[in-house]
């Protein structure tokens, strides 16, 4: 996968923490190495609507937007924006769902969205420590320790 | 990694601006944000044309400065800016004009390229967040050479796309503000006018030509075969779509560098224009005698995107697959808006409304506004139905508007209200949640605080409109007392007398904020 671009959509709703999760992701993939775009659609997300963000990486990345039919991975938080973000994904693509983490194992429900990028980190080529650097770096340093043990949780059930 | 808002601002700070000013509105709203938060000056002006026009003084004083706005905000301040082309500019102004095409929230998606060309106002294309801190830079300093006002067009995409940036380390300019006559040049009067059309006539021909020379113009080299001019954002679709075609990208779109995309049009056996929105690089090239192919009509509506250059470029017209919609935002649950909407509905009223998170009360399960326009509408159009409608119908209008949109444009319609009243009266609700909402909780001068959310002198709105003559001025909590709410809407629609009923209740997702700014400023 080293030389073609990899791409990613996350999608939810409004307060679910999709573009953090974005955020963190692209920021994992930059401090990598590699050339990362990102575009977020979050219209009125404020008032519950969807969201969604895409994210592409590789070695020279230009349109910032996932093609229908092309994402790698679709990571979703809302059972129900599943359907409606469906034909991003390419054929043997893969889709990250919340029912991939035992919620109870977690220390703080919020933090599905970290869970899932550590579900989601196993199938790229990022290293764990980018990861790690960016959860932090988007976070207050009090929520450190729930968030890298929630990607922790999500690497582990992967 | 920076988004294009965000570069925007980085660029402005690091060029030395002396103060950032605009009005919120999606996309463009961070930019002044991200300037407050990193050290710069940075203020809302109560709507587009005043910021311009200050943005204008700022410029005639020798400084530069930033002007942001929506692309439906360049309509407000377009009456200054058809002639601050004229005047032109001592020091150095870029107005940042953020377009919407496909409407991810917006009214309208105008191209607001056309307004490039017909208030004769260079205009800057970026394609991504590395360009916007570029072409920030570049819009600043060539306006301060031509003395002209510039626009960096930007788009959605652009504006919340993140990409990696690279900044320039360079030293920021010290601009040294100062006063000097020149009649001449300001004041247009039509004997100081006609000349200074001319001078911008001629300044647009000395840029056409520094742009046909060294223009942020890019070629990238490719097949014969197939050439594509194209710009913004676009152009990143097209390297994708086609990787193979040579590409000749164009930076600065208006004025356009012609003798360039003509020599290019001709290096190539087909050559087609890739743009978003209307077929304004495609009407210029044909009217200029090159020949060029355009997209189908059915691509002038929303954004365009990898698979759609495809379809383009292989003149693909099927009927494309319909995007599944995504969850629709509602009103926040305990959002005061939601009482105002209930009442309106259960006493039938013909609301003409106005732009904000209030405007979902045009959806289920309310469904209780019959217009929105553009914002201010909600009045003057609630006056015109007052006016036609037959009395028992014209006795359910009522315009309902927001607070940080009565202060942008709703005054006006007040005063129209006041000087020619319908005969039946008529009946404003100003909802007066404490915030700009909509576009993510911005101050306003009915707030008391500033952008960075400081204390300063704050418009009282029942002062304002009593001091216009208006009879009947209440206000109310909706929350707090729904039924006195419904009691004095009943009256007031009964009475021929002019009403304004303020609702007041801080918008839920504001109040905790704005408790803590008003504990940091006592
Ligand atoms: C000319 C123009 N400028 C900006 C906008 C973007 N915009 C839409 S509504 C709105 C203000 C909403 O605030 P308010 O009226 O207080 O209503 P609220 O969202 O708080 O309910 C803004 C800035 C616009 N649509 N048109
Ligand atoms: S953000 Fe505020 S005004 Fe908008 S829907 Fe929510 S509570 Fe209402």
């Amino acid at each position: 996968m080293s030389n073609r671009v990899v791409n990613i959509v996350v999608a939810g709703l409004g307060g679910q923490g999709v573009l953090k999760a974005s955020d963190i992701l692209t920021e994992a993939a930059f401090a990598a190495g590699w050339d990362v775009k990102k575009a977020d659609v979050h219209g009125m997300s404020q008032r519950g609507g969807s969201v969604r963000s895409d994210v592409r990486f590789g070695p020279r990345v230009f349109s910032p937007m996932v093609t229908a039919g092309e994402a790698d991975f679709l990571v979703v938080l809302a059972e129900d924006q599943v359907e409606p973000h469906r034909d991003v994904l390419r054929p043997g693509g893969t889709l990250l769902m919340p029912d991939r983490i035992a919620a109870d194992r977690l220390p703080n429900r919020r933090s599905i969205n970290v869970a899932l990028l550590g579900v989601l980190s196993r199938g790229l080529a990022i290293a764990p420590e980018f990861w790690q650097a960016a959860i932090r770096n988007n976070f207050r340093e009090n929520l450190h320790g729930d968030n890298l043990h929630a990607f922790q949780i999500g690497r582990e059930m992967a | 990694m920076l988004s294009g808002n965000e570069a925007v601002a980085l660029a402005a700070l690091d060029f030395g601006v002396a103060l950032g000013t605009g009005y919120p509105g999606t996309p463009s709203t961070e930019i002044l944000e991200y300037l407050s938060a990193h050290g710069g000056r940075a203020q809302w002006a109560p709507n587009e044309k005043v910021a311009l026009e200050v943005g204008l003084g700022v410029a005639m004083a020798g400084a530069a400065v930033l002007v942001t706005m929506k692309h439906v905000g360049l309509n407000v301040a377009a009456d200054p800016l058809f002639t601050a082309a004229y005047t032109g500019t001592s020091g150095s102004l870029v107005i940042v004009s953020a377009d919407d095409p496909g409407m991810a929230s917006s009214q309208n998606e105008q191209d607001n390229r056309r307004f490039a060309v017909a208030a004769a106002v260079p205009m800057l294309e970026p394609a991504d967040a590395q360009e916007s801190y570029d072409f920030t830079l570049l819009a600043l300093e060539l306006s301060a050479r031509w003395h002209l006002p510039f626009i960096l067009r930007t788009t959605t995409r652009v504006c919340h796309s993140k990409t990696v940036v690279y900044l320039l380390p360079r030293e920021r300019n010290v601009l040294v503000p100062h006063f000097e006559h020149d009649i001449r040049s300001r004041v247009m009067i039509p004997s100081n006018a006609r000349p200074a059309h001319r001078r911008l006539r001629q300044k647009l021909a000395e840029l056409t030509q520094w742009n046909e020379e060294s223009g942020p113009n890019e070629l990238v080299a490719g097949q014969s075969r197939l050439g594509i001019v194209t710009s913004g954002v676009n152009f990143m679709h097209v390297r994708e779509a086609a990787p193979d075609a040579s590409v000749l990208k164009l930076g600065l779109t208006y004025p356009l560098p012609l003798e360039k995309i003509r020599r290019f049009a001709t290096s190539v056996d087909r050559c087609l224009v890739i743009e978003e929105g209307d077929p304004y690089l495609v009407e210029q090239l044909r009217t200029a005698g090159i020949a060029v192919e355009g997209k189908p009509e059915m691509y002038r509506f929303g954004e365009l995107n990898v698979t759609r250059v495809r379809r383009i470029l292989v003149g693909d017209t099927s009927p494309e697959p319909a995007a599944l919609p995504g969850k629709p935002p509602t009103l926040c649950q305990g959002c005061p808006h939601r009482i105002v909407f209930g009442v309106l509905k259960k006493l039938d009223c013909i609301v003409a409304g106005d732009i904000g998170c209030y405007s979902l009360g045009a959806l289920p399960p309310w469904e209780a506004m019959d217009s929105l326009v553009c914002m201010g509408a909600s009045i003057g159009m609630g006056l015109g139905l007052r006016h036609a409608l037959p009395a028992d119908e014209a006795r359910r209008v009522v315009s309902v508007i927001g607070d940080s949109t009565f202060v942008h444009s709703g005054i006006p319609g007040l005063v129209e209200m006041a000087y020619n009243p319908p005969p039946g009266g008529h009946v404003v609700l100003i909802l007066d949640n404490g915030t700009t909402a909509m576009t993510g909780l911005q101050e306003h001068p009915g707030t008391g605080r500033t952008l960075d959310h400081a204390a300063t002198g704050k418009i009282v709105f029942e002062d304002l409109i009593r001091s216009l003559g208006i009879p009947n001025v209440t206000v109310i909590d909706p929350v707090a007392a729904p039924e006195r709410f419904e009691q004095i809407l009943v009256e007031s629609l009964a009475s021929d007398a002019l009403s304004v009923i303020i609702t007041r209740r801080t918008c839920l997702l504001a109040a905790g904020k704005i408790r803590q700014y008003e504990q940091s400023n006592v």
